[in-house]
């Protein structure tokens, strides 16, 4: 049996918090979406804040802000900057 | 060279046809406004620009095309916007491309330019924004970023009108030079793949339009076009398993199995070195707030994001109300006087009539609403063109995502509240075609400019004026839950589907530009009001004679005696208005009511709002002035209050008005709209299912508001008089 690492997605970044994206788990055209707007491996992003319940995140990535759905934001595994 | 001696026709031979590309947002369309001085839309959300559209002007002794495509961020063809734009680059005839970037974005835009570099086509990149970046301390080496790139690079602000006549010149001499290839350096083991194939191609003296390096690049990133040229050679069987293991490579070397994103992940590390080489940050950004970000902080709070929003529409339904209300009574009594001076002229009745009754009052009462249109159409130019659109979206998304829709569909549904032509158009940007169809199914029921006319003629009759702003925006908000209501029960049965993923930019808060908010009001106010001189005088014509013919000579001879007879004032004219009332009911207009009179009982409706219903199918404006006509008809006779709204509040209940503008609400939007809809849906058979879609919601909803409203006032259940 393999051990299981807890992987980190960009939801469980708090408000505030920057992050390395590591891996897209996204595929197709999301996959070429995300990465068209620069979320590759080795990009550096900072959770800006929510919208109401939670459902959407606003990130910095770059000099952009980008708005993802809760959905898209789990799909993207991070490793926490120090 | 003197102007005079200038040959007669300069175009033919010194043409630059040119594309302009470039991300969503950068100031596409502004710069070609800078450039051209052309009247295009400009706006402040992702994606204004979703057709291509041409403009053309001349400049010294060349005449230049240029060709806007959609804002697309990378070269892929998966939206819409996305193929228009790839498809145009890749098959259609153009000299040249300027490439547009944002100067403080240029990570983010350069990915693109990176991939245009590859298409083998002279390039001039246009440095947009240059004035912010040099506000936000951002200092861009333009010669020497053109030296790294091998691509010309000039500094430019379509705002602030800089650097635009360099840009010109730099496109000419571009044009006029030889084609130089754009500098790309990869990593270094996608390098030595190229080199392999580059080289391979070289041994077997393989010789095309574009270098070896370039081919092997395309050919490596599995660019779909050189792959066919290559496809059909005879050197393609040695080439192909040499291409396979090369990409193969990469993807080990990457820790991937997408070739897309590996190059996409090359291009960023390629962009990464060139910024660090030109581009300098005077300031560091992140340490201070920037302003975009304090307003963030307010404007999307995730508590009060939501209600300083509606705050904010709230706002704009009571300026569109009370300060629209104040040039009304002026532009009233206007026609009024308009009318009998004209009136005054005219010598035979039945012409007089025509024009004073049916032209002038049916347009008048049309043009009375101008100044209610002008405010919510600025009130939705400042919303597109400050940013705050795609706040919302962010602030909607979870909401509306509950409801089936997409944050996105907020854009054309707020485009809604202004004309339904435009909303249809702007659902574009909709990537998914079931969130896109179910989007167009709804934006109906936001109510548009032109439905406004009806509703301040009611909610004036029947609502005190200080509330009656309030009660314009309960309507308008009304319109909107029952959209998303109908979204959910179209998502749960017509539409079902895969949720379309939710990725947007948030750009920069910007100052709206006085002059283009001006241009877009402008033009849409013309518009508003050109079709009120030409399509609703016609149709004010046309209801006029249905209302007025036949003439019935028995009526006439029954009432005149009578009226003649008449001992007191109030009698003749209680007795004229039931002439006018009994020639009314038996003209064509009143037989065509009479006839779907049954079908509209039920909720509270007499024949003379069928009527006007039918009317409003061929443009929301003509109900108003249908009803301007056919009670001006019956009104005559009771001088008490001359105003349409006298009218109203006097011949028809409250319960019945309600009913009535529930179906304004809900019903098949106008002719024109409908048309657009049918196009961009893509069928006719879609126009029936939504007739049928709108009809039903309408009469099922304005049933209830009917018995509701009767069940609450106590009132009985009479029709109109
Ligand atoms: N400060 C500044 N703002 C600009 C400039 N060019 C465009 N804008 C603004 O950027 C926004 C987007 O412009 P638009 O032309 O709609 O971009 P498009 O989507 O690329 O066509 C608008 O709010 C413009 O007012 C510029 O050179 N400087």
């Amino acid at each position: 049996m393999r051990l299981k690492r807890k992987m980190h997605t960009l939801t469980d970044c708090p408000r505030g918090c920057s992050a390395t994206v590591v891996k897209l788990h996204a595929k197709g055209p999301l996959k070429q979406r995300l990465v068209s707007f620069g979320i590759m491996k080795g990009a550096r992003v900072e959770v800006i804040g929510f919208a109401p319940i939670k459902s959407t995140v606003e990130i910095k990535i770059g000099r952009m802000r980008l708005a993802l759905r809760k959905e898209e934001a789990q799909m993207i595994e991070i490793d926490h900057d120090a | 060279m003197m102007r005079e001696t200038a040959p007669v026709c300069p175009v033919t031979e010194n043409h630059i046809r040119i594309a302009l590309v470039g991300q969503p947002n950068v100031g596409k369309s502004m710069l070609i406004n800078a450039i051209s001085n052309a009247r295009l839309h400009v706006g402040n959300f992702s994606g204004v620009t979703v057709e291509k559209s041409e403009v053309f002007f001349d400049y010294n002794d060349f005449h230049f095309t240029i060709v806007d495509l959609p804002g697309t961020y990378a070269f892929t063809d998966y939206s819409i916007e996305e193929r228009v734009t790839h498809d145009f680059l890749t098959n259609e005839d153009y000299d040249l491309i300027i490439n547009v970037v944002d100067s403080t974005n240029l990570d983010k835009n350069l990915q693109l330019t990176a991939e245009l570099m590859t298409m083998n086509k002279k390039m001039v990149l246009a440095l947009n924004m240059s004035d912010e970046a040099e506000r936000e301390g951002i200092e861009i080496d333009a010669p020497y970023l053109s030296q790294l790139l091998n691509i010309p690079a000039v500094k430019v602000s379509a705002a602030a009108h800089t650097g635009i006549e360099k840009l010109i010149e730099t496109v000419i001499d571009t044009y006029n030079q030889p084609m130089r290839e754009p500098k790309l350096v990869f990593s270094e083991a996608v390098e030595e793949e190229i080199g392999i194939i580059e080289r391979y191609l070289d041994e077997h003296h393989f010789k095309a339009a574009i270098s070896n390096r370039n081919i092997a690049i395309n050919l490596l990133q599995n660019e779909k076009k050189t792959y066919r040229t290559l496809h059909d050679l005879p050197l393609w069987t040695e080439l192909q398993p040499q291409l396979i293991e090369a990409d193969k490579h990469i993807e080990t070397h990457h820790d991937t199995d997408d070739i897309k994103e590996v190059f996409a992940e090359e291009y960023a590390a390629f962009i990464r070195g060139v910024i660090a080489g030109t581009v300098h940050y005077r300031e560091q950004a992140s340490e201070k707030k920037s302003l975009t970000e304090r307003v963030d902080d307010l404007l999307i709070h995730p508590v009060l994001g939501i209600p300083i929003f509606l705050f904010l529409m709230w706002g704009l339904f009571q300026l569109t109300f009370e300060i629209g209300n104040i040039p009304m009574e002026w532009i009233d009594s206007f026609f009024g006087w308009f009318g009998d001076v004209v009136g005054a002229t005219i010598s035979n009745e039945d012409i007089r009539s025509l024009v004073v009754d049916g032209v002038i009052a049916g347009v008048g009462a049309v043009v009375l609403f101008t100044p209610n249109i002008i405010i919510l159409f600025i009130g939705i130019a400042l919303l597109e063109s400050t940013g705050y659109m795609s706040r919302v979206a962010f602030l909607l998304d979870g909401i509306f995502h509950k409801f089936g829709l997409h944050g996105q569909s907020f854009i054309p549904l707020v485009t809604g509240f202004g004309c339904s032509i435009p909303a249809y158009m702007s659902a574009r940007i909709l990537k998914n075609d079931s969130d896109r169809l179910l989007t167009l199914f709804i934006i109906g029921f936001m109510s548009c400019g032109a439905r406004l006319p009806v509703y301040v003629l009611f909610t004036g009759a029947f609502f005190a004026p200080g509330i009656a702003g309030n009660v314009l925006f309960a309507i308008y908000i009304a319109g909107a839950v029952i959209g998303l209501i109908a979204a959910k029960v179209l998502k749960m049965t017509a539409f079902r589907g895969e949720d379309e993923p939710f990725v947007m930019e948030m750009p920069k808060y910007r100052m709206p530009s006085l002059k283009l908010v001006w241009h877009t009001v402008l033009t849409k106010t013309v518009m508003y009001l050109k079709k009120a001189g030409t399509f609703i005088a016609g149709a004010s014509m046309l209801v006029w004679f249905l209302s007025n013919y036949p003439h019935s000579d028995s009526v006439a001879l029954e009432y005149a005696p009578k009226i003649e007879a008449a001992a007191e004032q109030t009698e003749m004219e209680k007795l004229s208005a039931e002439a006018a009332a009994k020639q009314l009911e038996q003209s064509y207009l009143g037989r065509i009511g009479k006839t779907i009179e049954p079908l509209f009982e039920p909720i509270g409706l007499d024949w003379k709002l069928a009527v006007a219903l039918q009317a409003g199918l061929a443009a929301k404006e003509v109900v108003v002035s249908t009803l301007g006509v056919l009670y001006s008809v019956s009104d005559e006779a009771s001088e008490t209050d001359s105003s349409l709204v006298g009218a109203i509040r006097e011949h028809i209940p409250f319960a019945s008005a309600v009913s009535f503008i529930v179906v304004i609400m809900l019903y098949l939007p106008c002719l024109a709209a409908s048309v657009v809809f049918t196009r961009e849906a893509g069928g006719i058979k879609y126009f029936f299912y939504l007739l049928l879609f709108t009809s039903a919601t309408a009469y099922l909803l304005a049933l209830i508001a009917y018995r509701l409203t009767l069940l609450i006032t106590g009132a009985s259940a009479v029709l109109p008089h």
